[in-house]
């Protein structure tokens, strides 16, 4: 029987995925054909879903974007053993942007039934944690702090480093926390992971468990991703039933229980202390620190608080060595990064890469520029609260470093591509207008500080005292910037400075000069 | 209301998913709720209250019968979401948080719908829409509506 693989990821989804699924079953038995369909996750190259897959010569070749109307047509090609046709790419994984990738952690997605633990187990699933299962708690840390992994939400915190605090830390309880709270605008990577392979985070958590003997992990979910939600619900399940959760870990006597639960709407629950407000049932609110998480974090529990693709890194570290992972990367960031692309960028999608390809290399050679075809004149990198960067700065090498020598930051990976009708001014002002509806309200700099900014940047753009407002918005940006309690007033500066820093003149100032900036 | 706060009751942290299964049962958090939820909880109606109103997603008011969320944020605004959010709401003739007059559809702004490799976007219900336009915008909104 042939095969034939439509992704079922929510981004194939919203470009029509289940009409072409349908039609493909529809048009099979029409002509008396024997096919089964496998859903997969996305390869990433969003702008060729819907991306249809079969497998021809022992490889898998692509075909898209696959509308209803193109089926037939298909069909009479023969694409169900390679055929040529006109939305045919050749073999998947020697399609350029594909072929020019580095994929660890995105391996098995695009390729597999994402809840199937044959599918996952035979591309190498549930190794790592097998080879956990014979390490001790401090060896597992060792290891995972030799691999070099850094936390992948944003912060880039040397993982090992908070899982030897949360071992260390006295405790009878403890607790993994997974953050899927992945909030930032540009970012997809953590909805891929567990839209595709929610097997590898569970595998991750359970080892992060093992770590530190917690029993119990809570994956904290955003509510804007119910596919993600419903894959990591039947994962579960199926994980469960087979015993790698529950009371007896693959027969190793350990236990690891996990539990899903939805966050409701608010940006600032991505915060770690705010996320551990929220999953105790309370208002997302900051907490001050220290204490840090790893030491009282979860119902004041020493608690491990990792991002998804943090997480998803470890089951490879285990499977293949940390020697392995720390042999991809540059300088201090080690590894790869799921970087994804988007906004105004012709293809649009994910790219995982070691650290250090340029930012330039990221938006030509895999985006092919602007979808509009005009020139890209600012990127936003590191979500809403990253700097954005001017075409002159496009040859930084994407590590963490290089980053913040632009004062700039890597954060989650997104890209957001803008063309050069873009207001920059407009931009900041949304930056501090995002800030004050997602403020918690705890820290002042944050709480008024980004309504203050609303009002002077508007100020700024309709030439009220121009020269004072924007000696007032430097000092604003740089009162908010060492005052608040967390990142989110603390790093709101980061897109208003660059934006004024690297493009003064659409804040109506002929000089950076003139400008009063924090950096 | 009771049956649904009895079942969830001793999860720890109990508040958010009783106030996400309340939603899903009758559309919206009624105000009478709040006391129902506060004493099983052992709360007082202030925390409760406050929580209700802290998350966006939480509503105190009915909803039409399917809820249109436009993203708002930076990847879709590069991709003209501007403009598909004036285009939607000239459709419908409502603005964010209002519902149209035949109850069939509520607006809201969302931030951020992780389709951002395919701006601008919007979803209906649990369903994301890419590459929306402030053409194509009309008919992917009348095509989801759902007749009495």
């Amino acid at each position: 029987m042939t095969t034939v693989y439509v992704p079922g990821d929510s981004g194939a989804l919203s470009m029509g995925a289940d009409p072409v699924a349908n039609a493909i079953t529809a048009e099979a038995s029409r002509r008396n054909l024997d096919l089964s369909i496998v859903r997969t996750g996305s390869r990433g190259m969003y702008w060729l879903e819907p991306l249809v897959e079969v497998e021809a010569d022992g490889a898998r070749v692509a075909y898209g974007p696959v509308t209803p109307t193109d089926v037939p047509g298909l069909f009479d090609a023969g694409f169900l053993t390679g055929g040529s046709h006109a939305l045919g790419h050749g073999p998947t994984e020697q399609i350029p942007y594909f072929a020019k990738q580095e994929r660890l952690t995105f391996r098995r997605i695009g390729v597999i039934d994402p809840v199937s633990l044959d599918a996952y187990r035979r591309l190498g699933g549930f190794a790592g944690l097998e080879n956990a299962l014979q390490q001790s708690g401090a060896e597992i840390v060792s290891e995972v702090t030799a691999s070099g992994l850094r936390g992948r939400g944003g912060a880039a915190f040397p993982t090992g480093i908070k899982w030897k605090t949360a071992l260390d830390a006295p405790s009878g309880v403890k607790y993994v926390v997974c953050n899927a709270d992945e909030g930032d605008s540009g970012t997809f990577s953590d909805r891929m992971v567990m839209e595709g392979d929610p097997f590898m985070l569970i595998e991750g958590m359970i080892i992060a468990g093992l770590a530190i003997d917690a029993h119990e992990g809570y994956i904290y979910l955003r509510s804007e991703y119910p596919h993600a939600h419903e894959t990591l619900k039947k994962a579960i399940r199926s994980a469960y039933d087979a015993g790698y959760l529950g009371e007896d870990v693959m027969g190793s006597g350990r236990r690891f229980h996990l539990d899903i639960r939805l966050g409701a709407g608010a940006y600032i629950c991505g915060e770690e202390t705010a996320l551990l407000e929220s999953l105790e049932g309370k208002r997302g609110m900051i907490r001050p620190r220290p204490p840090l998480p790893a030491v009282s974090g979860l119902w004041g529990r020493p608690t491990i608080l990792n991002n998804v693709i943090t997480l998803a890194s470890v089951p490879l570290v285990f499977e293949k060595g940390a020697a392995f992972y720390q042999d991809y990367g540059m300088g201090r960031s080690r590894g790869t990064l799921p970087f994804q692309l988007s906004g105004n960028i012709k293809h649009g999608g994910l790219v995982e890469k070691a650290f250090g390809l340029t930012l330039r290399e990221l938006l030509y050679d895999f985006g092919g520029g602007s979808a509009t075809g005009r020139p890209i004149r600012a990127v936003q990198v590191g979500g809403p609260l990253g700097a954005y960067i001017p075409e002159s700065l496009f040859d930084t090498p994407l590590d963490y470093e290089s980053f913040s020598g632009i004062r700039a930051m890597l954060g989650h990976g997104g890209a957001v591509a803008f063309d050069d009708t873009v207001d920059m001014a407009a931009m900041a002002r949304f930056a501090m207008a995002f800030c004050s509806d997602e403020s918690c309200g705890k820290c002042t700099p944050c709480r008024i500080g980004s309504t203050r900014g609303v009002e002077v940047i508007d100020r700024i753009r309709t030439g009220t005292d121009r020269e004072s407002n924007l000696h007032l918005l430097g000092d604003l940006t740089d009162l908010m910037l060492a005052g608040s309690l967390c990142g989110l007033g603390g790093l709101i500066p980061y897109p208003v400075v660059s934006a004024m820093k690297h493009f003064p003149e659409d804040f109506g100032a002929t000089d950076v000069k003139e400008l009063n900036l924090p950096f | 209301m009771t049956a649904v706060v009895e079942t969830l009751r001793d999860k720890r942290g109990a508040l958010l998913p009783i106030l996400h299964a309340l939603q899903q049962e009758l559309g919206y958090i009624p105000e009478e709720a709040v006391p129902v939820v506060a004493d099983a909880l052992n709360l007082t109606r202030a925390e409760v209250h406050g929580v209700v109103t802290f998350y966006h997603d939480f509503r105190t008011r009915k909803t039409g019968r399917r809820v249109v969320k436009v993203c708002q944020a930076e990847s879709c605004q590069a991709m003209g979401s501007e403009a598909v959010t004036a285009a939607a709401k000239a459709h419908l003739g409502i603005d964010f948080e209002e519902t149209t007059p035949d109850n069939a559809f509520t607006l809201r702004k969302a931030f951020c719908l992780g389709n951002c490799a395919r701006s601008a976007s919007i979803m209906i219900d649990a369903e994301v829409h890419g590459r929306v336009t402030s053409e194509n915008v009309g008919a992917i909104i009348d095509a989801a509506r759902v007749e009495l």
